[in-house]
């Protein structure tokens, strides 16, 4: 116990060393109103962040004061959150937790936060849909120092996903019909092209398996309709990079969409990621990467030549392009890419179930939705391939392994952690200071991007302990299970949740506490390595 | 609460102006505000379809106006269809049900019917609606009339699609008896039995024109009844309608 106290008084003591330092503070004001927007050519009224869609770009340096004074002009209460910062919990932006009311209407609540970090971040709304509806900004915080990514151009890329509809409406239609969106269902037709490629019996089992389950195979996206934007520009309106050839153009995605995954190319042009979820990671070239809602990526590249390099992002279920242009001179367009096939769930796509009087061959085991369609001779980002750029400070074995359960029932839109909503949920308790995993099965067919507030996961992805990259979303593939690893550090309360705007608002959500807990009261069930004891230091297992 | 926490991040980092009790009492406002909207909202959905077509002898009109309003595990489920014939109102039925979720795709349900016409009778109504496997819409109710009567109702309706707008929904609905109900001339066992099929085209989701043709027939005692008293005991319906939902 001595031990967690000391904890407390050296971490107020740093708080109190710190804020007497001589620190630059860096001030924002950002006024919330709904406001009249046109990006499809049809004026809309959406949320906007000092009248514009995307919210303005907020740059800080590392060890920064950041000061953010949010202004609410609507008659709804908001809330903003500063998606993968480390901060401390009352300032995280989650209204009704840690003592955080939102931003009623017609008041100003002033964020108050240290900049303790690097890399590309985003900040968005935390109140019902105002995310999808478009208050959604980036952040970059540079280095104090020289940034060891070094580049002539540096550019944001925020991706999003733009709909003409209000975010209520596409909850109550989802609550109405879950496959209200759904454009490419199954016909008669495509059963009996089944018929003569596959054979009768085989499209019938097919047909009949997918029956049985009630579930549909073609289920890559929720909610359709949407217009795919690039820095709050339609494919149309072309937002533009300039370079001048042999320049190094760094480019930060961010995907601030509320429902779409995106693969994403520049034909003609190999990128080096250098950067994920704001973290240095040691480059990998490659020619294309999936990112989902809420991730980030920072790439290199180096356009040689004199012209329009189409920078093209594809929504998963193929219902058009996120298109931008790196460009030696405005008004310049590059050809846009044709659209690849859209995938086909399968049977390896749903875990958890049980299909042993199933009939499967190799290929039915395979996963449907991470086929992304990249030719063959291309190298797609995997997660297997980041390793982090430094090294690891905690590489303590975890006391004990958190099982996560990723549940739903697509036919009446309720999804579920653990087998509960937010609404039911009871928190996942850690210990201050505590190493755990979290193990993320997904016994649904969708993927889900999970997303923990307040601190970074490392990914398990096969790397050395020192190398594991850190990520604030892990994405979930359907049917498969994934573990990270946690260093329990930042009290507070935390949301974690399924960064898919209306699977987080139909239930898919639960609360991390970080607290000092009393011995008897550190959970020892579901404990794989049985540990748990109140004795700190968990590396000797 | 069992655990005795410490918010070392509230201790730092807070310092709230407005009195404590008041600060709590939002604090809780909030949570569950925030528990309502992450899972405990409330949602509704209603659906009608009216058409009007004719059968051998005449006109006939109908509508099926059903729906509900409520949590992902507590709703009220409502429902009305009735149909004219001639202009003359002939069936109408009023229902309005609790409706449970009680697991992945059913709902069991609980409440009244009341019938306005053929004869002025109220039920308590019980009995469940859901997805069955191989996608088959399915509603299934007991009756119990205020005379002691038992009868029940099974319907069940699948989508086909010919295109993502084009939709043929084949269904079929069957009426039972457990005695003879000789003032609605309803015998004992399988009373009467409809298929039918409707193929509509979905401009959007929540607004599709359709063409309907239902074929309709009395059974065992109730057909006997019914041509005793001179009447055609089936029928043969053809219809146009729209189908609306909001």
């Amino acid at each position: 116990m001595r031990k967690h106290h000391l904890v407390v008084v050296a971490l107020l003591g740093t708080i109190i060393i710190s804020s007497s330092a001589h620190a630059k503070t860096t001030e924002y004001d950002l006024t919330i109103d709904r406001t009249p927007v046109n990006i499809t050519g049809k004026t809309l009224v959406k949320v906007t962040a000092n009248g514009g869609i995307p919210a303005p770009t907020l740059r800080f340096v590392e060890g920064d004061d950041a000061v953010i004074h949010v202004t609410n002009k609507m008659s709804e209460d908001t809330s903003i959150h500063w998606h993968g910062l480390i901060l401390p919990g009352g300032m995280d932006g989650v209204p009704g937790f840690n003592d955080f009311l939102g931003i009623p209407p017609g008041e100003t609540f002033t964020y108050r936060f240290k900049i303790k970090q690097t890399g590309t971040y985003w900040y968005h709304a935390h109140s019902m849909g105002q995310e999808q509806d478009g208050l959604y900004g980036s952040i970059i915080a540079a280095p104090s120092g020289k940034d060891p990514i070094e580049a002539e151009r540096d550019y944001v890329v925020v991706l999003s996903d733009f709909s003409e509809e209000d975010s209520d409406d596409i909850m109550m239609n989802l609550k109405m019909s879950s496959d209200y969106y759904s454009t490419a269902r199954r016909t008669l037709g495509d059963f009996f092209s089944d018929v003569k490629t596959q054979g009768a019996d085989k499209a019938w089992k097919t047909a009949k398996e997918w029956g049985d389950m009630r579930m549909s195979q073609t289920d890559l996206a929720d909610v359709t309709g949407y217009t795919f934007l690039v820095n709050g520009k339609s494919p149309e309106q072309n937002w533009t990079g300039i370079f001048k050839p042999g320049e190094k153009v760094r480019l930060r995605f961010i995907n601030a969409s509320a429902m779409s995954f995106f693969d994403v190319r520049i034909p003609g042009l190999k990128m080096s990621v250098v950067q994920s979820d704001g973290q240095n990671v040691e480059p990998v070239k490659v020619d294309e990467f999936r990112i989902s809602p809420a991730e980030t990526y920072d790439v290199l590249v180096t356009p040689a030549e004199d012209r329009a390099y189409t920078i093209a992002a594809e929504p998963i279920d193929r219902t058009g392009f996120a298109i931008a242009t790196l460009a030696t001179r405005e008004g310049m367009k590059g050809d846009i890419p044709k659209a690849r096939p859209r995938a086909l769930l399968k049977m390896g796509d749903m875990g958890g179930m049980d299909m042993s009087d199933m009939e499967m061959t190799p290929a039915d085991m395979k996963s449907g939705w991470s086929e992304a369609g990249t030719p063959a001779g291309d190298k797609a980002l995997s997660y297997s391939d980041l390793r982090y750029a430094g090294i690891q400070k905690d590489t303590r074995e975890p006391g004990r392994t958190i099982e996560v359960h990723l549940g739903g029932n697509m036919e009446r839109y309720i999804w579920t952690i653990n087998d509960k909503k937010f609404s039911e949920a009871e928190p996942i308790r850690l210990k201050y200071g505590e190493r755990v995993r979290l193990n993320f099965t997904n016994d649904t067919m969708m993927a889900h991007p999970m997303h923990l507030h307040g601190m970074f996961v490392q990914l398990e992805n096969g790397q050395p302990a020192e190398k594991l990259p850190n990520k604030h979303v892990v994405v979930v593939p359907p049917g498969q299970s994934y573990s990270v690893l946690l260093t329990a550090d930042e009290a507070g309360e935390w949301a974690m949740h399924c960064h898919l705007l209306f699977h987080m608002m139909s239930g898919m959500m639960t609360k991390v506490v970080v607290a000092k807990l009393d011995a008897e009261d550190v959970p020892a069930t579901k404990d794989t390595t049985g540990a748990g004891s109140a004795q700190g230091g968990h590396d000797a297992h | 609460m069992r655990i005795k926490i410490m918010m070392i991040a509230s201790c730092c980092t807070l310092s709230l102006a407005q009195p404590a009790a008041a600060a709590a009492d939002n604090i809780k406002d909030k949570a569950e505000e925030l528990r309502q909207e992450h899972g405990g909202g409330i949602f509704h959905m209603f659906m009608l379809e009216t058409d009007y077509g004719r059968n051998e002898d005449g006109s006939v009109a109908s509508w099926d106006w059903e729906g509900w309003v409520g949590t992902d595990e507590n709703k009220l489920w409502l429902k009305s269809e009735g149909e004219l014939t001639d202009g003359k109102l002939a069936e109408a039925e009023i229902w309005a049900l609790y409706s449970r979720n009680v697991a992945t795709f059913w709902d069991a349900q609980a409440g009244l019917r009341y019938d306005v016409k053929p004869d002025s009778q109220a039920y308590l109504t019980l009995g469940f609606t859901g997805l069955a496997p191989y996608f088959f819409e399915t509603e299934a109710h007991l009756f119990i009339s205020e005379n002691g009567d038992f009868t029940g109702r099974l319907r069940q309706e699948n989508d086909f699609l010919l295109t993502q707008k084009l939709v043929l929904q084949p269904y079929a609905e069957a009426n039972l008896s457990a005695q003879e109900v000789p003032e609605q001339e309803i015998g004992a066992g399988l009373a009467d039995a409809k298929i039918g099929l409707q193929t509509r085209y979905e401009i959007t989701r929540k607004f599709a024109p359709y063409v309907d043709v239902h074929y309709g027939r009395k059974f065992g005692e109730t057909s006997s009844i019914a041509k005793s008293n001179g009447e055609e005991n089936d029928e043969l319906v053809g219809s146009v309608g729209l189908r609306l939902m909001f």
